[in-house]
């Protein structure tokens, strides 16, 4: 399994064909406690850079993107009930969807850990 | 809609703040050091750079609500009126009856533009000597030039600009304060804990000269204190060093107002309203409804009391979603009727809240109200506000 992030503070697993996207660590710190996520539907299809979700905080609410093209096949339920799993475990247990890769090219557009760790450690 | 990336939020919104904004054009407040040693996130706003947030918005607003929270709002304009007949020059551009307003007392009333429109709220204090205004840090320089355009020269508008106010907020607030050894500046005048809602008077704290009001924007119990910002930072060390005491950011200073049904000028209030559409009566007092001669009473007027054809009113929002601010209020058949004007999650409820301006027929408490927020409809329902009922520390009614 490879992980890839993107300058969107997102993280994407892939394993063989199937994504699962979430927000990085270091973008649940900047929003601070997260009180709902709007998951995409199961079977939308999404294309890089369509809006995938949102995640809202006490104060605001964000967008997140569609980091890599693909057929939405699972949500994360347990967001539903517990929206701060992304606070706890934002790159664990804090996911938010998994994809159906459409185009596996697009990976080489996003960071690997250490790179996007030098992006983080820029801002 | 209020929709940002995540990537926007943190480069357009707080880092780029962090990185470029803040140290060009933001001025420092003199407890801006103090906040950042004690891990705030620093934000613009309102010209200054300010902490939004230190442990956590969620839990900083529920410490306000069970404890006590230490708010820096040096950003607003302290102001000193004085001269002859300062309280009646004022009328003329406020609806409260300020003149009627006896030494130690506070009132809290509404700037009003010629047409009537709200340019800014604001607390006036009597202060036996002058007049002692809080005005919003956004708006505090409009004000000044307005007030010294509209006020006869008699009337001096004084800007205290430097000098720092720090609130003290929350149900242990009184109790915080009595351990610092406040004593009256004056002979005959009461110690701060003494006083009621909306009374104020000048102490001294370790021989430093404080002013003093018990008011606040949270709902609750609390106090203004206005001190020389050679000594602001000692005070507010005196006080996080008590066990009940935290820093508090603006985050929760947001949400906890919210609650509150406080409304925020220039969203829940712009020069584009009038006082009974903003659900704000209670500022338009008796005895200056029947003079009459304050800026735009006559439209003012001609919609007390419920003639307005939209008010503010609270929402309360279905689901866990909250409804933002510029979100749509839609009838039917999609025709937008109505805005969100303040938005959010009540920590305090556990459920979305908002403010809003809605057609007068549907302001009654339970009318169900429709939000269209970007591609969904959420459905809302009119509630009585406060949402959280306030804890102010009411004189006893006789």
């Amino acid at each position: 399994m490879s992980r890839y992030f993107t300058e969107e503070h997102e993280w994407v697993d892939v394993e063989g064909d199937t994504a699962t996207v979430g927000i990085t660590d270091y973008a649940q710190e900047q929003l601070g406690d997260i009180v709902f996520v709007e998951t995409p539907d199961v079977g939308a299809e999404l294309s890089q850079g369509d809006d995938a979700a949102v995640v809202e905080s006490v104060k605001a609410a964000s967008d997140v993107y569609a980091a890599v093209s693909g057929e939405v096949v699972e949500v994360n339920d347990a967001l539903e009930d517990e929206p701060a799993l992304v606070n706890s475990s934002a790159e664990e247990d804090g996911w938010f969807f998994r994809l159906t890769l459409t185009d596996k090219d697009e990976l080489t557009d996003l960071m690997d850990e250490k790179a996007y760790k030098a992006f983080v450690d820029d801002l | 809609m209020q929709g940002f990336a995540v990537g926007c939020l943190l480069y357009g919104n707080l880092m780029s703040e962090n990185n470029q904004n803040i140290g060009e054009n933001l001025k420092q407040l003199p407890l801006g050091d103090w906040h950042r040693s004690l891990g705030a996130r620093m934000v613009p706003f309102a010209g200054y750079e300010m902490p939004v947030q230190f442990e956590g918005v969620m839990a900083e607003h529920l410490w306000t609500r069970t404890e006590a929270g230490l708010f820096d709002v040096s950003h607003m304009g302290q102001l000193n009126l004085s001269g002859e007949s300062a309280a009646e020059a004022l009328e003329a551009i406020v609806p409260g009856n300020i003149s009627a307003l006896k030494p130690g007392k506070v009132r809290y009333t509404l700037l009003l533009a010629k047409d009537g429109g709200i340019l800014d709220d604001l607390m006036v204090t009597n202060t036996g000597r002058n007049l002692y205004l809080v005005v919003n840090g956004a708006t505090k320089y409009d004000d000044i030039a307005y007030m010294r355009e509209q006020l006869p020269d008699s009337v001096t508008v004084d800007h205290a600009e430097d000098q720092p106010l720090l609130a003290l907020q929350g149900p242990k607030a009184a109790q915080a304060l009595n351990k610092l050894g406040i004593e009256p500046r004056e002979p005959g005048w009461p110690v701060p804990s003494d006083l009621y809602f909306m009374e104020a008077g000048p102490f001294i704290w370790n021989g430093v000269p404080v002013g003093i009001t018990r008011a606040g924007y949270t709902g609750e119990d609390g106090f203004e204190i206005s001190i020389g910002a050679e000594h602001v930072e000692a005070f507010a060390n005196a006080l996080v060093a008590l066990e009940e005491v935290r820093p508090i950011g603006l985050g929760a200073r947001d949400s906890l107002r919210l609650e509150a049904g406080l409304p925020l000028y220039g969203h829940d209030m712009t020069p584009d309203v009038l006082p009974v559409e903003a659900n704000l009566n209670f500022a338009l007092s008796k005895a200056r409804r029947e003079e009459g001669n304050f800026a735009g009473a006559d439209r003012v007027l001609a919609q007390y009391p419920d003639k307005a054809e939209t008010k503010r009113v609270g929402l309360f929002v279905d689901g866990r979603q909250p409804a933002r601010e510029g979100a749509d209020i839609v009838s039917e058949d999609g025709t937008v009727i109505g805005k969100i004007t303040s938005g959010g999650f009540s920590p305090t409820l556990q459920r979305p809240i908002a403010m809003a301006y809605v057609p007068m027929e549907l302001s009654e408490t339970g009318t169900a109200i429709t939000v269209q927020q970007r591609k969904k409809q959420i459905t809302c329902t009119v509630a009585d506000m406060p949402f959280v009922p306030h804890n102010y520390h009411r004189k006893p009614k006789i």
